[in-house]
């Protein structure tokens, strides 16, 4: 652990960090899709689904993911809920 | 005989892969095999100097290959270390001197008269690197515990997947068992973790490696040295070996973790 995360009280060792940035760095490397275009790939999703349902926008999340030997696009979508709806419409 | 063709890549340059074919030819020959190392980088040749063969170059791989030598009098002869060659890289020409064909049939040629062919490749993923795969029947990985260097040790993986190579076996180089304690550098397992293919070695940091190359003394001669050592059991164990990680290459105890986690997948 180094001197200034000591001085911060953290308890965190730098290898953990190297490992986790490594594992979201090599996702991205692996789908060959920047965090970037994920950002983008998110925003057209966002307007696409707007289209046919009501979505609470600043809830979507959309994220890789690998396990095992499987890489996934994970999105999370919530929909606005029902009395906002309620309301919209009327 | 029937060579085998071992090719020793990286993706990143530093991270050892000269030093890593030097030491890996040189313990194959001690431990009686008959062994040609090849230093694939054209332009920027330096698998001479680690193995201190430099004074001794008079035909160089690019004369093989355009045909001004035969292969024979471009194979430098260690006279320390009995049945270990060297092909040394042009200096004055780039990689475009040489084909992926041209190093698989070189390759072919060395095959009747050797047990081990060691290719170091140059740094990178363009032409000298598909060169320096396209004979090879293994691929070994170099990489050092650090995240640059584990990234592109798995960019290069998948090139080498892609070029039906196999997954590579890894060695991880440049170890410090005591930062690695205090958790301040990756450990071997985490980098199997990520990366995900076979271990074929460790190698701990050690001056020593530095004090050889100075003198041109691969550090795998030096029976003293603990990098040395470990050059050794991973050069046994890429020749079929079953030698379990334990404490030689390091601190006690990180490594028995280890060899558990090697273990259950068999080796060679």
């Amino acid at each position: 652990m180094s001197f200034f995360n000591r001085l911060l009280g953290e308890n965190r060792s730098s290898a953990k960090s190297a490992k986790e940035r490594l594992q979201l760095v090599l996702v991205h490397d692996r789908a060959d899709l920047s965090p970037g275009n994920l950002e983008a790939l998110k925003d057209e999703v966002i307007d696409v689904i707007s289209r046919y349902v009501d979505i609470d926008r600043r809830a979507v999340s959309i994220s890789l993911t690998k396990d095992r030997n499987e890489q996934r696009l994970v999105a999370d979508i919530p929909l606005a809920n029902a009395r906002r709806r309620r309301g919209s419409a009327g | 005989m029937t060579a085998k063709i071992a090719t020793i890549t990286s993706g990143k340059g530093g991270v050892g892969k000269t030093t890593a074919t030097a030491n890996i030819g040189v313990a194959l020959a001690s431990m009686g095999k008959r062994v040609v190392c090849i230093d694939a980088d054209i332009g920027l040749r330096n698998l001479d100097v680690v193995m201190g063969l430099e004074n001794r170059i008079v035909y160089d791989l690019v004369d093989v290959v355009e045909g001004r030598c035969k292969l024979r009098q471009a194979l430098i002869k260690d006279k320390r270390l009995n049945g270990l060659y060297l092909i040394p890289a042009a200096q004055t020409r780039d990689k475009t001197a040489v084909s992926p064909q041209d190093m698989i049939k070189l390759a072919d040629d060395l095959r009747s008269e050797f047990d081990w062919v060691i290719v170091d490749s140059p740094a990178g993923i363009e032409r000298g690197f598909r060169n320096a795969i396209a004979p090879a029947d293994v691929v070994l990985v170099v990489t050092n515990p650090e995240v640059s260097s584990v990234r592109d040790a798995d960019r290069i993986i998948g090139l080498i997947e892609a070029e039906e190579k196999g997954p590579g076996k890894l060695i991880v180089n440049r170890i410090k068992p005591e930062m690695v304690k205090r958790g301040d550098m990756l450990d071997t397992p985490d980098i199997l973790d990520v990366l995900a293919i076979e271990l074929l070695g460790i190698i701990p940091e050690d001056e020593h490696v530095i004090v050889a190359s100075n003198q041109g003394l691969p550090v795998a001669m030096d029976p003293k040295s603990r990098a040395g050592r470990a050059f050794m059991n991973t050069a046994r164990r890429l020749d079929g070996e079953d030698v379990p990680f334990e404490s030689l290459e390091g601190a006690d105890g990180f490594f028995g973790r280890l060899s558990r986690l090697v273990k259950p997948g068999g080796e060679g």
